[in-house]
C-alpha cells in the first residue's frame, strides 16, 4: 500500500494566495487571501481522499490547484513523480489529462448551447491525440453507456436532462481521456438525497472498474464518510486533521474536526438532546487576516495562551495516533451515525 | 397613525376568528402555475395543521412543493402565474384565501411570518437593518423613533447579534451569513408571531453554523409558544427538532406522523425509501439505496398514486385509483393502497 509507486498524486507544502488590489489603473497590493496555505497531501492508486471543511476553507481552490486551472503562489504539484511546474509541450499534456475533474453544478456547469455528444467529446477536440478523429463518435457514445445514460441520447441538450443526468454528463466528459485521477468537488452537494446515491453508485463503480483515483470534496461529512478511505479536515485554507476514516469519524483528536462532527445532525430522533453539540463560538476569521499561532483559537474551546504564538503543525502526536494540527490533540468520542 | 392596539383589535375582529380553534389549519390546498409550457400542478391537495407551541417538518425533495405551499399560506404568491384553485388556509378559524389584501398584510407580519434561505435578497440592500428593524415597529407598533431603535437593538440582541447597539447602523451585505440569517429572524419576530414559517433557514450554511441557528430558533420558539413551520430536506434536521413531520411528494402530503413513528416505523414507500437512501455507516462499503427514477414532472403528473412508477410495492390499483388519506392512529395518516404491507403487519 505505501509503495511509491502507487503515489499516483502528491502536493508539497502547496499554497495559493489571492492578491487584494486597491486603485483602478495603479493597482497596488495591498494583502492577500490565504486561501490555500500550505497543504500536503498523497492519493494513492484506487483510493478516495475525502476532503472536507467549511465554506471559503480553500476546497475548491485546492481543487483548481490540483488541475492546473489555478497556478500555485508557491508549493508542488506532483503526478506519477513528475512536477507540474517543471513541465512543458507533450508531457505536459500528458500529465494533465492524466487528472480530470467533476465540478459541484449540473445546472451551470455545462455550456446550453452544445449537445451532450459535443459536451462529452470536447475533451478530444482539445487532446486530438487521445482518440482518433474516425472512433470519437463512438468513443462518446460508450462514454454515455458506462455512466448509464442512454447512448441514442447524444444529441440532447443538458435542459432535457434532470440534474442526476447533467452529473453523469460531467463525470463522463472528466472520463473522455482515461484519466487516472478525477477530482470531484461537491459532486452531489445540488441533488437530492435519492438522486446523490445513484451518483456516487456510479462513482464507486467506476472506480473499481477502472482503477481511478478521487479527490472527493463535499460538505456532507457522512457522504464523504461513504466514499472516502481516507479524510482530509480543512480549515482557512490548512489541513488540520488526516487519517484513515475511522480514525477521523471514530477517534477525531482535533478540536475543529470534533466539533464539526457534533454539529452534523443526527437522523435519529431518539438520539436528540443526548449528543453533545460543541457550540462554536462566532464565524470563521477571514482568510486575509488569519489568526497568529494556530488559526482556530479565535473559535477553539480548549484554546490556550500558548496557541496564539505557536503554530501547530500537522503532525503524528502523543495522543494522536494519526496527523492533527494542535498542541493538545486527544480522542474525543462524538456521537454520530 | 395606528397604534398597537389597534392592528391587534383589528385582527381579533376579522370575522369567523376563533382564539380558540387550530392556530393554523390548510386544508386540500391546490395550487397551479399556469404558463406557456402547461399547467404545472405545484400544489395538489395539502393538507396539515398546526398548534401553539409545536414544531411541524415538511420534508420532501426539490420541486415537490414545499416553497410553493408555505407562500400561499403566506399571501405572496405571484399571481399570475401562480393560481390558487382550492383549499382553505384558517388561521383561528379564518380563512385567509378569501380576506382583502390590506386584511391579509396584518395578519401577515403581525401573526404569521416568514424567513426564508436566502436572507440577502430578503432584506432591503439599500437600507441598515436597525432602519429596517425600526420601520417595522413604527409602523405596527406606532413607536417613536427612539423607541423604535431601542427596540430594534433589543431585537437583534435577542438573536444573540454581538454588539447589537453598533451593528443596527451596519447594511445586510456587512453581515456574514450565519449572522445575516439572524437578523432576518429578528425580523420576522419583532412583532411576536403566532406562526413562524422558516423555508430551509440554514440550507445554505455551514453544519457548524446551521447547529447554533436551530439551537436559537428552538429557543426563542420555546420562549414564546410559537407555532413553527420548518420547511427543509434535511432528515437530520427533522429529526433533531420537530414534534411532527409531513412528507411532500409531487404537491401532496404523502405522510403525516409525529417525529418517532416518521423514523421508527414509516407507513409510507416513499418515506421508507428517503430514510433509505441516508449514507449510513454500516453501509460503508456497499451501494447506497436509491429511489429509482426521477420526481414527475409537475405537467405531467403520473395516474392514481404520483409515486407509483417508483415505488416497489406498486400494483395495478396504484396505476389506477389515488390512494386516500388513511388514518393510522391519531395523528397518523398515509396516503398508500398498502399500509399493511408497508408497516408489516
Ligand atoms: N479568484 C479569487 N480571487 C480572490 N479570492 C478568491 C478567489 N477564489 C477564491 N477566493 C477566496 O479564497 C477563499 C477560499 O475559497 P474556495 O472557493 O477555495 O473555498 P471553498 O472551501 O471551496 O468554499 P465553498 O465550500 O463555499 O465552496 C475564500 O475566501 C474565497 O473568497
Ligand atoms: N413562478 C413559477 N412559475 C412556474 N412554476 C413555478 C414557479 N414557482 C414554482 N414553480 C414550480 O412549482 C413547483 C414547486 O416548487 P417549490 O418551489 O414549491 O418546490 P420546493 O419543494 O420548495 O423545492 P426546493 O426544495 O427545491 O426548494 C416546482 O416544480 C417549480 O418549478
Ligand atoms: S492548538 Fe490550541 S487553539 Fe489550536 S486547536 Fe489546539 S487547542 Fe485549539
Ligand atoms: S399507493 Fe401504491 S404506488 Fe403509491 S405508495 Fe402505495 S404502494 Fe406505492
Ligand atoms: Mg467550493
Ligand atoms: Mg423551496
Amino acid at each position: 500500500m505505501s509503495d511509491a509507486s502507487d503515489l499516483v498524486l502528491e502536493t508539497r507544502n502547496l499554497v495559493k494566495h489571492f492578491p487584494i488590489t486597491q486603485g483602478v489603473v495603479f493597482k497596488s497590493k495591498v494583502g492577500a487571501v490565504r486561501a490555500v496555505d500550505g497543504v500536503d497531501l498523497q492519493l494513492r492508486r484506487g483510493e478516495t481522499l475525502g476532503i472536507v471543511g467549511e465554506s471559503g476553507c480553500g476546497k475548491s481552490t485546492l481543487a483548481k490547484l490540483l488541475v492546473s486551472l489555478e497556478k500555485p503562489t508557491s508549493g508542488e504539484v506532483i503526478v506519477r513523480g513528475e512536477n507540474m511546474a517543471r513541465l512543458s509541450g507533450q508531457s505536459l499534456r500528458r500529465a494533465r489529462r492524466n487528472i480530470q475533474m467533476v465540478l459541484q453544478d449540473p445546472y451551470t456547469s455545462l455550456n446550453p448551447r452544445m449537445t451532450v455528444g459535443d459536451i462529452i467529446g470536447e475533451p478530444f477536440a482539445v487532446h486530438p491525440d487521445a482518440v482518433p478523429r474516425a472512433g470519437r463518435a463512438r468513443a462518446v457514445q460508450e462514454l454515455l453507456d458506462l455512466v448509464g445514460l442512454n447512448p441514442d441520447h447524444v444529441n440532447r441538450y443538458p435542459h432535457q436532462f434532470s440534474g442526476g443526468q447533467r452529473q453523469r454528463i460531467g463525470i463522463a466528459r472528466a472520463l473522455a481521456l482515461r484519466p487516472e485521477i478525477i477530482v470531484c468537488d461537491e459532486p452531489v452537494s445540488a441533488l437530492d438525497v435519492s438522486i446523490q446515491g445513484q451518483v456516487i453508485n456510479l462513482l464507486e463503480s467506476l472506480q473499481h472498474e477502472l482503477g481511478l483515483s478521487y479527490i472527493f470534496i463535499a460538505h456532507d461529512l457522512s457522504v464523504v464518510r461513504h466514499i472516502s478511505d481516507r479524510v482530509a479536515v480543512m480549515y482557512l485554507g490548512k489541513i488540520v486533521e488526516s487519517g484513515y476514516h475511522l480514525a477521523i469519524y471514530e477517534q477525531p483528536t482535533h478540536p475543529y474536526t470534533q466539533a464539526l462532527l457534533s454539529a452534523v445532525p443526527v437522523p435519529d430522533p431518539r438520539l436528540r438532546g443526548r449528543r453533545d453539540l460543541i457550540e462554536l463560538e462566532g464565524d470563521v476569521p477571514s482568510p486575509a487576516d488569519p489568526p497568529s499561532g494556530c488559526r482556530f483559537r479565535t473559535r477553539c474551546w480548549k484554546a490556550q495562551p500558548y496557541c496564539a504564538d505557536h503554530e501547530p503543525l500537522l503532525q503524528i502526536r502523543q495522543r494522536s495516533p494519526h496527523p492533527s494540527a494542535c498542541h493538545y490533540a486527544e480522542i474525543r468520542d462524538v456521537i454520530r451515525y | 397613525m395606528t397604534g398597537v392596539t389597534d392592528i391587534r383589535a383589528q385582527i381579533d375582529a376579522l370575522p369567523g376568528l376563533d382564539p380558540r380553534a387550530p392556530l393554523l389549519h390548510v386544508e386540500d390546498l391546490h395550487v397551479e402555475f399556469r404558463t406557456r409550457d402547461g399547467v404545472a400542478k405545484a400544489v395538489n391537495g395539502a393538507s396539515f395543521h398546526l398548534s401553539a407551541g409545536e414544531t411541524l417538518a415538511i420534508l420532501g425533495e426539490s420541486g415537490c412543493g414545499k416553497s410553493v405551499t408555505a407562500q400561499a399560506v403566506m399571501g405572496i404568491l405571484d399571481t399570475p402565474p401562480a393560481h390558487i384553485t382550492n383549499g382553505t388556509v384558517r388561521y383561528r378559524g379564518v380563512d385567509l384565501l378569501g380576506l382583502s389584501e390590506q386584511e391579509r398584510r396584518k395578519v401577515r407580519a403581525n401573526r404569521i411570518a416568514m424567513i426564508f434561505q436566502d436572507a440577502l435578497s430578503a432584506l432591503n440592500p439599500v437600507y441598515t437593518v436597525g432602519f429596517q428593524l425600526g420601520e417595522l415597529f413604527r409602523k405596527h407598533r406606532g413607536l417613536s423613533r427612539k423607541d423604535a431603535k431601542r427596540r430594534a437593538v433589543e431585537s437583534l440582541d435577542q438573536v444573540r447579534i454581538p454588539a447589537a447597539g453598533q451593528r443596527i447602523n451596519d447594511y445586510p451585505h456587512q453581515f456574514s451569513g450565519g449572522m445575516r440569517q439572524r437578523v432576518m429572524i429578528a425580523m420576522a419576530l419583532a412583532l411576536d408571531p403566532e406562526v413562524l414559517i422558516a423555508d430551509e433557514p440554514t440550507t445554505a450554511l455551514d453544519v457548524t453554523v446551521q447547529a447554533q441557528i436551530m439551537r436559537l430558533l428552538a429557543e426563542l420558539q420555546r420562549q414564546r409558544t410559537m407555532g413553527l413551520i420548518l420547511i427543509t430536506h434535511d432528515m437530520g434536521v427533522v429529526a433533531d427538532v420537530a414534534d411532527r413531520v409531513s412528507v411532500m411528494y409531487a404537491g401532496k402530503v404523502v405522510e403525516e406522523a409525529p417525529v418517532y413513528d416518521i423514523y421508527g416505523r414509516p407507513a409510507h414507500p416513499y418515506t421508507q425509501a428517503l430514510l433509505a437512501s441516508i449514507p449510513r455507516l454500516d453501509l460503508k462499503g456497499r451501494p447506497l439505496n436509491v429511489i429509482r427514477g426521477l420526481p414527475p414532472a409537475l405537467t405531467d403528473i403520473p395516474s392514481g398514486c404520483a409515486f407509483h412508477p417508483r415505488c416497489g410495492y406498486a400494483r395495478e390499483i396504484c396505476r389506477q385509483e389515488q390512494p386516500p388519506a388513511y388514518r393510522i392512529a391519531p395523528h397518523r395518516e398515509s396516503r398508500c393502497h398498502f399500509i399493511r404491507e408497508v408497516l408489516g403487519v
